[in-house]
């Protein structure tokens, strides 16, 4: 891999003739870059934005309120991804609403949640279900199997969100709009590069579907820096062996069994017409939100402590020149989720590159 | 008029009795520690040990224990306290001596399984050397404990004289790791995350003062001793490296880690350098020292893995710092603390 | 919580399409995964698991070619 990486590293240098930007939108691949330097290893021209990749971090303070909420009510397990557990609300996050007495469970997976309710028929089982389309479809297989189960006491409080909306609402910015995009390479692998495509015909923007490896990161990188430099632009794929262009047939049906379209507030950006999903109403005995009648407060509980997250996830600042970073703002101390999440632009920069 | 003896139970879980002070309490200790750990001398049970003191400087240290599950591969939560305490003392170059032990037991505790832990906190004990001198039982409720919980002391005698401490750390000093990241944190997380490993992977936990012992027999001029517990490697180093007022540059591609348990790191997002081990250390020594310590550390079981993982400079950009897989340096900064399986 | 990470399938006990499971083997490491979305995977298979669920079985074929192709791009070709 060291080999192959340097040379096309060392491709790009000669690629690479004018500045561009290059946009990715997943936590993962944040990760892997800081993780890795790749940053400091790409021409001097070449950027890349570390875009809202991270299903947590725009997890709108409304939805973290009510689980919150629910986790506290008598007889409600709430369970979530640890990622979840650390991101403030307005009222606290789920940790803190643990040490209040809330029953909050960490789980690795929607189907231990499934399982967690069929041992305890006495306890109503609520799953906080973020994430792109790469975890909704365990989510809609979670509610499906409570259903076969007949699991009554199963539910779902869905934040789940859609990337190609929030590309599409990027672009129609007036400004931090990138050259091109790495698309999520497990994203993809569920929806296929339909939704890319027509974003890079309307836009004219140059996308890459890749992998979270060294290798699969510089190969994207080079599939939209060789668009950019011709003036193309359409979807190339660096991740094919996982990233069928159609996607996966069976996910994205049971998503679409389960889930339909909706608009989303998310945290840090705004309203993304479209950028949501939300349960259907064939599924809303098992919709938490309808269940426990939680009032939906409005967008506008968003950041109140000065946090400069959307203007980080849009690109326009680079998280070490937030005035916070790494002052009053840390993964210990955080002011917006961003710093809190594993996967967060601003937790990934403190933790590989305070320097 | 009557007698009506109270009889005698025949329950095989701890019940709330147990910690009462009367005759439940007298068969536990007698048919369970003392059986274990051995009566003292003349069968005398005394409120404290007296015991003979070592010449020169003494080390002492207090450790608690609440891991989940109790019992897991390599270990309990027993033999964990043993080699926990023992090595804090090692930490300093003393040699172990005498330890105590208190237990929090929860009622409705099995009692084979308190069992289990006791004679296997007997035979770590007896194999670190050290003897286990005191101790004390309480019983809470039900749902009020986690099991066990254990509370050590541990007393050990300083034969050197060196000033072992990150206050002795100096530029061009090398950071010796006495083996590979991660085995014990991983072993407690998998079992809670559905993860199974193959049958050769348990729980690092072990004592580690012998290792430490041949390092100061050898006349190596150790400059400071950490072992690598809660927070791993990284939170391990920043603190030595913060306190040394230095930098401490280390080598990614230097650092051992199983291919299995860097993966299960993968699956559940967690980075190897800051997992815990239990029977790790560092060492940090003169550069010239360099290749006598690892021989030494490589001649001792616990430490056969021992290798070079960095050095220390003198302080730039920040206290740690790391040369990543593709030669990129970067900060490492002290884990914030995630919420994790407890493990220790 | 996008950890997705490559696996080999190294058994499938259970066949009801909505619980089929199957072991699978993350290089010594073993984890029971639902395999309800990848009808196609079997024994053998490479799959990416994300969040308990299997999402996509490796197209071997196709990785050597996005390799080959990425290799004469960057061998062969005069960049400007």
């Amino acid at each position: 891999m060291q080999e192959e990486v340097y040379q096309l590293i060392d491709y790009l240098h000669h690629a690479v003739t004018r500045p561009w930007a290059v946009m990715e939108v997943c936590g993962g691949q944040t990760h892997a870059i800081a993780s890795l330097g790749l940053e400091e290893l790409l021409p001097p021209g070449l950027r890349l934005i570390h875009g809202p990749g991270c299903p947590v971090c725009v997890t709108s303070v409304d939805l973290i309120d009510r689980a919150v909420e629910l986790s506290l009510r008598p007889g409600v397990v709430l369970c979530s991804y640890g990622d979840m557990m650390r991101v403030p609300g307005s009222r606290g996050d789920l940790l803190s609403a643990k040490a209040r007495g809330g029953d909050v469970r960490l789980m690795y997976s929607p189907l231990e949640a499934v399982a967690l309710a069929g041992a305890n028929p006495g306890l109503d089982v609520v799953f906080f279900a973020v994430g792109f389309e790469t975890t909704a479809p365990a989510t809609a297989l979670a509610m499906q199997q409570a259903r076969a189960l007949g699991h009554a006491n199963f539910s779902v409080l869905c934040a789940h969100v859609q990337v190609p909306p929030a590309l599409e609402w990027l672009m129609d910015q007036q400004e931090g709009r990138p050259d091109g995009f790495l698309a999520p390479g497990h994203v993809c692998a569920v929806t296929g590069e339909e939704d890319y495509g027509r974003l890079a015909e309307r836009y004219r923007v140059p996308m890459a579907v890749t992998g979270f490896e060294g290798t699969d990161l510089l190969r994207g990188i080079l599939m939209c820096v060789r668009q950019l430099e011709s003036g193309e632009h359409g979807v190339r794929n660096a991740y094919r062996r996982y990233a069928r262009p159609e996607g996966n047939a069976a996910a994205k049906r049971r998503m679409g069994e389960v889930f339909e379209t909706e608009d989303r507030h998310w945290r840090g950006l705004g309203l993304i017409p479209g950028g949501g999903m939300k349960v259907r109403t064939e599924w809303q005995d098992m919709d938490a939100s309808v269940r426990f009648d939680c009032r939906a407060c409005d967008g506008a509980a968003d950041e109140a402590s000065g946090c400069m997250a959307g203007q980080v996830l849009r690109g326009l600042l680079r998280p070490v020149e937030c005035p916070h970073f790494g002052s009053s703002c840390t993964p210990l101390a955080p002011l917006g989720a961003p710093m809190v999440s594993g996967e967060g632009a601003c937790a990934a920069y403190y933790r590989y590159k305070r320097s | 008029m009557f007698e009506c003896p109270v009889p005698k139970s025949v329950s095989d879980r701890i019940q709330m009795a147990h910690g009462g002070g009367g005759r439940l309490m007298n068969d536990l200790i007698r048919s369970v520690f003392l059986e274990a750990f051995g009566f003292p001398s003349g069968s005398v049970q005394n409120d404290s040990a007296v015991l003979p003191s070592p010449a020169g400087r003494l080390a002492v240290t207090t450790d608690s224990f609440v891991v989940q599950p109790l019992e897991f591969p390599g270990g309990n939560i027993g033999s964990l306290a043993v080699h926990g305490t023992v090595n804090d003392l090692a930490m300093s170059g003393a040699e172990p001596l005498y330890l105590t032990a208190g237990f929090i037991l929860e009622e409705g505790l099995p009692l084979d399984v308190l069992n289990k832990v006791v004679r296997s906190m007997a035979e770590a004990a007896r194999l670190a050397g050290v003897r286990i001198v005191t101790g004390d039982t309480k019983v809470v409720e039900r749902g009020k404990g986690d099991g066990i919980y254990i509370n050590t002391a541990g007393v050990g005698a300083v034969p050197h004289d060196l000033e072992i401490s990150p206050s002795s750390v100096r530029p061009g000093d090398s950071i010796l790791l006495s083996g590979d990241l991660g085995r014990h944190g991983m072993t407690i997380m998998s079992l809670r995350a559905g993860l199974s490993f193959g049958e050769d992977l348990c729980s690092d936990s072990a004592s580690l003062h012998e290792s430490v012992a041949a390092l100061i027999r050898a006349g190596i001029p150790v400059h400071c001793l950490r072992d690598v517990t809660r927070g791993g490697l990284t939170a391990t180093l920043s603190e030595i490296a913060e306190a040394s007022g230095l930098t401490v540059k280390l080598d990614e591609m230097s650092i051992p880690v199983r291919d299995d348990v860097r993966a299960a790191c993968g699956l559940l997002g967690l980075d190897p350098l800051q997992v815990a081990c239990e029977g790790r250390y560092l060492a940090i020594l003169p550069g010239e020292y360099e290749d006598e310590a690892l021989r030494v550390m490589r001649g001792c079981g616990v430490s056969s893995g021992a290798c070079l993982v960095g050095r220390v400079e003198e302080f730039r950009t920040a206290p740690l710092l790391m040369k990543g897989r593709l030669g990129v340096e970067r900060v490492l900064g002290m884990p914030s603390g995630m919420q994790l399986p407890r493990i220790c | 919580m996008c950890l997705a990470v490559p696996g080999k399938i190294v058994s499938v006990h259970e066949t009801d399409p909505l619980f089929r499971l199957g072991v699978v083997d993350f290089g010594g490491v073993t984890r029971e995964v639902n395999l309800a979305c990848v009808p196609e995977a079997e024994v053998g298979s490479y799959v990416i698991v994300h969040v308990g669920m299997a999402l996509s079985v490796l197209d071997e074929e196709t990785a050597l070619e996005t390799r080959r192709e990425m290799r004469e791009i960057v061998e062969n070709s005069e960049p400007v």
